[in-house]
């Protein structure tokens, strides 16, 4: 986890020549090189709004701004411009969704539900039908608040969305979504299990 | 009254506040609390075990040190530093909630969390599911030959295991290999078409680090710096974090 490396990396002086990176950069790098050639065309008559769930640790706490624009960038090549509809607040002003801090493994169940109200309202506000949760805290936090709350808008993976958009992402590697994207651009759609 | 307990200003002296203030540059401006609110009235964790970060860098600050390093609230509030960037001061106090817990007897912290950290100092992984590193090279060879045979356009992908001289040293949530493998295959893929040149490392390739939450520097150390060592010695130029 990209916190946990570069705060452990300074906390405890570890010595080291890599540069420390968070693979949304990278996303957001290889789309504008043109080696990702993502597109929006899948959702152009599905119209599908998506959001995104700034992940604390990676945006505040570690990159700030700059990567919460790259992120919205990627997510916006990939769902359209005109499907993408921003949180507020958000960016490094983001609300935490509650799974961090060890959160989801606490025990504390009600509390961690009553402490991710706020993010339930938050995404509800947009009318978005997925948020999009590239931190696997978030993905699961949210996807719980969803059920618990009963907004039901899914929570979508970056890496998912990425390869959905290629035309790549097997039937297999989408189990997770809604009915609304379960026949879009299937992959080698004979390999379903 | 507090908790139905008077508060004594007369005791004066924090302790706990001090310590954690000798840790930090500027004393985390810990002092410099203006008691304006923006904290609280931001904070997710506000009402919760009828705490708030206000509240609680007060509390600590009239040396209520019992209370501050007993109250279950400091393992619900994520230490999401939201508090210190609306914070006109920029106070530390998520600095003061991980010390907080450090505070606690390990043994009394929530045992999830130290579950998860216990089972990353099992083996050299550093996976909180407590993968050992030749279940995790199954996984990725297993998957990998999966994805080669049932999908022909990708028949030449790879997913290297401790490769010299990658560019990125990528890690990966101990979820995907061990609940959902199918799961790796979207960001393989994504590496392919780029044509990035990267490796997992067979020690330190997970990417959750629990010790960290779990507010124990000496495993948070011992993981990072594994993953860290490893990393090294593969001499990646890049230490790629998926999450």
């Amino acid at each position: 986890m990209t916190y946990s490396v570069r705060a452990g990396l300074k906390k405890f002086g570890i010595e080291h020549r890599f540069e420390v990176k968070n693979i949304y950069e990278y996303y957001a790098k290889w789309i504008r090189e043109g080696k990702l050639k993502v597109n929006s065309d899948w959702n152009r008559e599905l119209g599908l709004k998506f959001t995104v769930q700034d992940p604390c640790q990676i945006v505040r706490k570690s990159y700030g701004d700059p990567i919460a624009d790259d992120l919205r960038f990627v997510v916006k090549s990939l769902v359209g411009e005109e499907n993408f509809i921003d949180m507020v607040p958000n960016r490094s002003n983001n609300y935490c969704c509650g799974g961090g801090g060890g959160f989801l493994q606490s025990g504390f169940r009600d509390q961690r539900l009553a402490y991710g109200r706020v993010k339930d309202e938050q995404i509800r506000a947009t009318g978005a039908d997925y948020c999009v949760a590239a931190c696997h805290n978030c993905h699961a936090q949210i996807h719980e608040l969803s059920e618990h709350y009963g907004g039901h808008y899914g929570v979508v993976h970056l890496w998912t969305l990425i390869c959905l958009s290629l035309g790549i992402l097997g039937p297999n590697e989408r189990t997770y979504l809604g009915d609304d994207l379960r026949e879009v651009n299937v992959f080698h759609p004979e390999t379903a299990v | 009254m507090l908790n139905g307990k008077t508060i004594d200003l007369g005791r004066g002296t924090s302790t706990f506040m001090r310590k954690v203030q000798d840790l930090l540059p500027e004393g985390g401006n810990l002092n410099m609390c203006l008691t304006c609110g923006a904290c609280s009235a931001g904070c997710p964790a506000t009402g919760l075990e009828g705490m708030d970060p206000r509240k609680f860098l007060r509390m600590a600050a009239m040396g209520m040190d019992e209370e501050v390093t007993s109250t279950p609230w400091v393992w619900m509030c994520t230490m999401c530093q939201r508090c210190i960037y609306v914070c006109p001061m920029k106070i530390d106090i998520p600095r003061l909630v991980y010390e907080a817990r450090a505070s606690w007897p390990r043994e009394s912290r929530p045992k999830g969390i130290m579950g998860s950290c216990d089972m990353a100092l099992r083996n050299e992984s550093g996976s909180a599911m407590g993968t050992a590193p030749q279940d995790f090279a199954f996984v990725v060879e297993d998957m990998l030959e999966e994805c080669r045979e049932s999908q022909p356009e990708f028949a030449d992908m790879e997913a290297p295991i401790d490769k010299e001289g990658a560019e990125f040293f990528i890690n990966q949530n101990s979820r995907e290999p061990v609940t959902e493998p199918e799961e790796l295959m979207p960001l393989w893929k994504i590496l392919h078409v780029v044509g990035a040149d990267w490796t997992y490392g067979s020690k330190g390739w997970a990417a959750e680090n629990y010790c960290m939450f779990l507010a124990d520097d000496q495993s948070w150390e011992h993981i990072t710096r594994q993953s860290a060592e490893k990393a090294a010695a593969l001499r990646c130029k890049v230490f790629l974090n998926t999450e």
